[in-house]
């Protein structure tokens, strides 16, 4: 039994919400281990692209019920009954998934959008000019700056909550009940949502770049430029697409994190640190390598973190339970685990575990 | 145009800015923009040494200057007593113990034969040493920190003049810095900027943390010194008596005299900065520097040690910034660990340094000056830009309001469209490198 208390303990705290944050982060590597590939460039932006992404889709979350109201005063026959079919399963209509979720689609488009014209008014510029790499990187700082400007001037800098719908798929006193063990563990919709989602848009992702030939001719691009060139891919194309899967990734993963924590623009700057820490660990340029580095530094920034008495207390017996909190680094510092997994891997494998780009 | 003459001419427009502030506005604020203009100017010509000489991208500028900061407070406050007593030596010896394991591992990584056992007995050093480091550092701070924690609940400082501080936050910063170059220095640029990003975190996190070395999110407040204090001069005699003969109000003059004077400290240490890194740049080994930047292959085959020449200007522009760094807890008086943002601290010098022209000593420091004006006034700008736009709208709507409230966000905005213009229409700043 107290071995089962302590799988459950181990679950509850460590198991679930790394899991449900290692897919974050590895949406997040993703789209930077993208941009890498394809632009050749460290995106420093990418935070604030996340931020952006999950601004709009706040936004429309709020207007939802809105435009609902409006529908009902409108059209009370046709077009209502059918609004209020596809609202039905969310929050807003007392469903029990976030309605931010039927307001991402909105949210992504938007994102592609001003990436798309980032693109054509800031970066391409430089890709004609063939600028050094690094050249952009600083580019990339200065749109980090009016995208950070801008969340915050359009949302301000506070803390938004817009998580509506059904808190927990099961609860801590449910799970109780449910076993009769003495340990809860509870699951909450947020993270169902972050894992289900995340395994839809990775196998589409891994789908469209492995099978479809314009997934192939990204790829071609991303291998040898001067090849992909000469066997008549369209570069501007490449990279438009590029641009607007990772809008999708950036803008899935900020809400998927604000969801599942809380939406401030400042916290997913700060995110940058642990996703460019997965993508470098992975290896940066390799997608394979980005989900990879993502879940290997959510699993050590929690583990790490995490205080084990509980845990300990259920296996040890009675005489040797710990009596401190057992916990090697304080939450506070969750970032220096992922620097300093991230300066192991550089030290002892410095192009990442799945040998991504080196030049 | 010569050059000489356009290089005045921009720096009499930066500075004729920062006068019209005085006349218009108020000295008070003029000199304010003035004091962190100087200091912003040597952060900049710290990321210059890096970047502009040596092509490295270091984006923890934020977690040098702390150091700097934190360097104000060790030497500058007085020790407490008590606190060392209740646990200075557990603490001190816990850190100790600390450093001895890390070394120990590192040592018996480089000098045990190759094989599992060698990772077994690292880890067994690492995992010895840590419990050892935790049993003897953690009653130690928190005995420490039982001390009177609303007044100090640290150890203090030496109680040393704040001026020897300076030196002290460059060397401390000096020493994070090689530690990092040691790991990162070498490998692909865009590691280093992240390595350099997460250690600027990690830094910042100790100080809001680390209760017993810096007080956390307390705050150390009155920071010693190097000039008097405003209400001293207001109860001075004769202070009052010469500024009334000439014909100011006392209470103000004292603080732009106070102002003053730091200006004066900060001016002579911009000034030899200056001279040192123009004498440097001319030396031959700026010229190495800059061949090694230019081409780093070819200064390879030429017999130069390019890992090494990293190393070296890396730990000697983190120093600069360490340096910066308690120059400005001093003008503060004092350290407040959650003020320490990425944006300000880091990115806003590097477009410093791009605005005013890398590579060029002049440019960043006239960067490092009208950035920071801009800083300073985009925020009064940007309302009176909102208050023009708005109004046309009633009074009391929601889109006023809004718009009024994040007219303080218009400066980041700014930021960005400056640095993004700069790069697309002069690329090499306004005082290119000659």
């Amino acid at each position: 039994m107290d071995v089962l208390n302590a799988l459950v303990a181990f679950a509850n705290f460590v198991l679930v919400p790394a899991t449900a944050y290692g897919a974050q982060l590895a949406l997040g590597a993703l789209g930077v281990t993208l941009i890498y590939g394809i632009l050749r460039f460290s995106n420093f932006a990418h935070g604030d692209t996340m931020a952006f992404g999950a601004m709009v889709t706040i936004l429309v979350t709020w207007s939802i019920p809105l435009v609902f109201a409006w529908l009902q005063f409108n059209f009370p026959t046709l077009l209502f009954p059918i609004a209020d079919w596809v609202l039905s399963p969310f929050g807003v209509a007392g469903g029990p998934l976030p309605t931010a979720l039927l307001a991402l689609p909105v949210g992504i488009l938007v994102t592609a959008l001003l990436l798309l014209g980032t693109d054509r008014v800031i970066y391409g510029f430089y890709r004609q000019q063939r600028a050094k790499p690094v050249v952009l990187v600083i580019v990339s700082m200065g749109v980090m700056f009016m995208m950070n400007g801008l969340v915050r001037f359009v949302i301000g800098p506070d803390d938004q909550r817009f998580a509506d719908g059904a808190r927990f798929i099961v609860s801590a006193r449910e799970f109780k009940a449910m076993t009769g063990l003495r340990e809860g563990l509870a699951f909450k919709t947020s993270q169902g949502i972050t894992i289900v989602t995340a395994v839809i848009v990775v196998a589409a992702l891994f789908w469209f770049l492995n099978r479809t030939r314009t997934g192939k001719s990204m790829r071609a691009y991303s291998d040898n430029e001067d090849l992909a060139l000469l066997s008549g891919i369209n570069p501007e194309r490449v990279v438009a697409i590029t641009w607007i899967i990772v809008a999708a990734l950036a803008t899935v993963a900020g809400v998927l994190y604000g969801l599942d924590k809380s939406f401030k623009p400042f916290t997913y700057f700060q995110l940058l640190l642990p996703i460019f820490a997965s993508a470098i660990v992975g290896g940066l340029g390799s997608p394979v390598g980005a989900i990879v580095g993502g879940f290997v530094i959510a699993f050590s920034e929690v583990t790490v973190t995490y205080a084990w008495k509980k845990v300990l207390g259920y296996l040890m017996p009675e005489a040797l339970e710990p009596s401190g909190l057992v916990q090697l680094l304080s939450t506070d510092y969750k970032f220096a685990v992922s620097f300093v997994i991230l300066v192991i891997v550089l030290l002892f494998r410095p192009t990442g575990i799945f040998a991504g780009k080196t030049g | 145009m010569s050059v000489s003459l356009k290089n005045t001419l921009l720096f009499a427009l930066v500075f004729g800015l920062i006068l019209a502030t005085g006349i218009f506005q108020s000295w008070n604020v003029a000199l304010g923009i003035f004091n962190m203009g100087l200091i912003s100017a040597i952060m900049a010509l710290g990321v210059n040494m890096q970047w502009g000489y040596a092509g490295l991208f270091n984006i923890g500028v934020m977690g040098f200057v702390a150091l700097g900061g934190l360097a104000a407070v060790l030497v500058g406050m007085p020790p407490v007593g008590e606190a060392w007593a209740a646990g200075g030596l557990r603490v001190i010896l816990g850190l100790v113990l600390g450093a001895l394991t890390i070394v120990a591992a590192i040592l018996a990584w480089a000098r045990l034969p190759h094989g599992r056992m060698r990772a077994l007995a690292v880890l067994a050093i690492l995992v010895v040493g840590f419990l050892t480091y935790r049993w003897v550092f953690d009653p130690g701070v928190v005995a420490v920190e039982k001390v009177n924690p609303a007044g100090t609940g640290y150890l203090g400082g030496l109680g040393l003049p704040v001026l020897v501080a300076w030196p002290v936050g460059g060397l401390l910063a000096a020493g994070a810095a090689w530690l990092i170059g040691k790991t990162a220095l070498g490998l692909r640029s865009d590691y280093l900027a992240i390595a350099t990003l997460g250690i600027a975190e990690i830094i910042i996190s100790v100080l809001k943390n680390e209760d017993w070395l810096s007080r956390g999110v307390k705050n150390v407040v009155g920071v010693p010194r190097p000039v008097p204090y405003e209400i001293d001069l207001q109860k001075s005699e004769g202070f009052v008596a010469r500024m009334q003969a000439w014909g100011f109000d006392p209470v103000t003059a004292s603080s732009i005299a106070v102002k003053l004077a730091y200006a004066g400290f900060f001016v002579v240490v911009l000034l030899a900065l200056i001279w040192l890194a123009e004498m440097a740049l001319k030396s031959p080994w700026g010229r190495m520097m800059r061949a090694i930047r230019d081409n780093e292959v070819a200064a390879e085959a030429m017999g130069k040690d390019v890992t090494a020449r990293h190393l070296q200007i890396f730990v000697l522009g983190s120093a600069v910034c360490g340096l910066a760094g308690a120059m400005m807890t001093t003008l503060d008086g004092q350290l407040t660990p959650g003020t320490y943002q990425p944006l300000r601290f880091t990115f806003l010098v590097w477009v410093m340094v791009i605005v005013g022209g890398s590579g060029n000593n002049l440019g960043a420091v006239l960067g490092g000056f009208l950035i920071w004006f801009l800083w300073v006034q985009v925020e009064p700008l940007g309302r009176w830009l909102m208050d023009v736009i708005t109004l046309g709208l009633p009074d009391g709507s929601w889109l006023k309001g809004h718009l009024l409230e994040s007219a303080a966000h218009m400066r980041l905005l700014t930021m960005g469209l400056i640095l993004v213009l700069v790069l697309r229409f002069s690329p090499r700043g306004l005082i290119p490198e000659r």
